[in-house]
């Protein structure tokens, strides 16, 4: 490799590596902002400030959706299986929202501590399988949330 | 030497030539792997146990999402070789890439947003995987008007390979958005080191619909890189020769 070349392939490589300590400096700083949505635990830790808006993210607790009868006011526990934030919401639900699903929610704590959602979208996780296979492991397992609908009190049976 | 393929591959009329005999057969197999792809994702694999057939968009916007990323490193990589080794079809190659990527980062993020729609309930999140290849798409339009703007072909070389350079940090940031941090998009089901979280099923023809979108973009970089090499080496005499052919 000729000088010039050499001297060339440091500047380019020097380059690189200016961008991407700045690059990870900044993501590194704006971390609290760069986040989607907050867990529960994050939310205990009091990481948001009361009142603010924000989005939160876990998984629907088994057993915890209620919904009252000829409304669409629904309440679940959302989880990240160390602590648990009550959740209500009073719009339609996305056709992925399940309970042991993930969720995403926008909204805010009141005073309660019950956080009021405007918003609530269904977290797909990775996971991809014939329905076949789910209800194997289902028999297996016992319990799955491959077909725990959210039922109770739904508008259709309610009222 | 043992360079010499290097050097070789550094020669205009030669790449020309490779290019001209290869890219029919990258076109030929890649035609041949998405029928494929396509039969076996749209009719042998099973519909999914909770998204059902909705799933099966997955078979474009995977595919789409991993070249957008390949195609910028590919283009970076070629750039960088163009700068330090001052190599025309290095710079070549990479302008022939910027718009093969931008293709697919579009695909990525339309059928992205057409399956997030049903399946989140949003077309549009500001989430961490969204917002930086909504970014790499920004980078191929920028490389490509920073191409346009420049008249001189190697001042906009240059120029535009610095940029190439630079917007590669964005593309581990893509790949490793949804663990580093919160997101609403999924963790990687098949890009990981662990056993891939899906059906096999389902999986093989990912696989091939993958190998088919790679096959396409070579076939296509080296038509594009054909018109490229034209456009530069215009008043070459090589050129007459090759075209009379």
């Amino acid at each position: 490799m000729t000088p010039t070349r050499r001297r060339r392939l440091i500047l380019v490589l020097g380059i690189l590596a200016g961008v991407s300590i700045a690059g990870a400096l900044a993501l590194n700083a704006f971390r609290r902002d760069v986040t989607f949505f907050f867990d529960p635990t994050q939310v205990a830790q009091g990481q948001v400030k009361p009142g603010q808006a924000f989005r939160l993210g876990g998984m629907v607790k088994e057993g915890s959706f209620t919904r009252q009868p000829g409304s669409l006011e629904a309440h679940f526990v959302v989880t990240d299986f160390a602590h648990e934030v009550t959740v209500s919401y009073a719009q339609v639900l996305p056709d992925l929202f399940r309970e042991g699903a993930g969720v995403v929610a926008h909204g805010h704590l009141d005073r309660s501590g019950t956080f009021v959602a405007d918003e609530v979208l269904a977290k797909h996780d990775e996971k991809y399988m014939p329905p076949e296979v789910a209800r194997s492991l289902k028999r297996r397992h016992g319990e799955s949330r491959a077909d725990t609908n959210p039922p109770a009190g739904s508008p259709a049976s309610g009222s | 030497m043992t360079f010499t393929w290097f050097h070789r591959l550094g020669s205009p009329p030669y790449v020309y030539g490779l290019a001209q005999r290869l890219a029919p057969w990258c076109a030929g197999s890649a035609l041949l792997l998405l029928l494929a792809g396509l039969w076996g994702g749209l009719v042998l694999a099973p519909p999914d146990y909770q998204q059902g057939d909705g799933f099966r968009i997955i078979y474009v916007h995977a595919p789409s999402a991993w070249l957008s990323l390949m195609v910028y490193t590919t283009m970076a990589l070629a750039a960088a070789v163009g700068l330090i080794w001052r190599i025309k079809v290095a710079h070549a190659a990479a302008a022939a890439c910027a718009p093969i990527g931008a293709s697919f980062t579009a695909a990525a993020l339309v059928t992205g947003a057409l399956w997030g729609r049903p399946m989140w309930g949003t077309y549009w999140q500001w989430d961490p995987r969204l917002t930086s290849e909504l970014i790499l798409f920004f980078l191929y339009l920028g490389y490509m008007g920073l191409r346009a703007s420049i008249e001189d072909t190697q001042r906009a070389d240059r120029a535009s390979a610095v940029l190439a350079v630079v917007g590669v940090v964005n593309v581990p940031v893509i790949h490793y958005s949804v663990t580093w941090w919160n997101s609403l998009h999924q963790a990687p089901s098949v890009m990981r080191l662990a056993k891939p979280t899906m059906a096999t099923s389902m999986l093989v023809p990912l696989l091939i619909m993958l190998l088919a979108f790679t096959l396409f973009f070579v076939a296509m970089l080296l038509v594009r890189l054909q018109a490229e090499i034209l456009r530069r080496e215009r008043a070459s005499t090589w050129i007459r020769e090759a075209l009379k052919r």
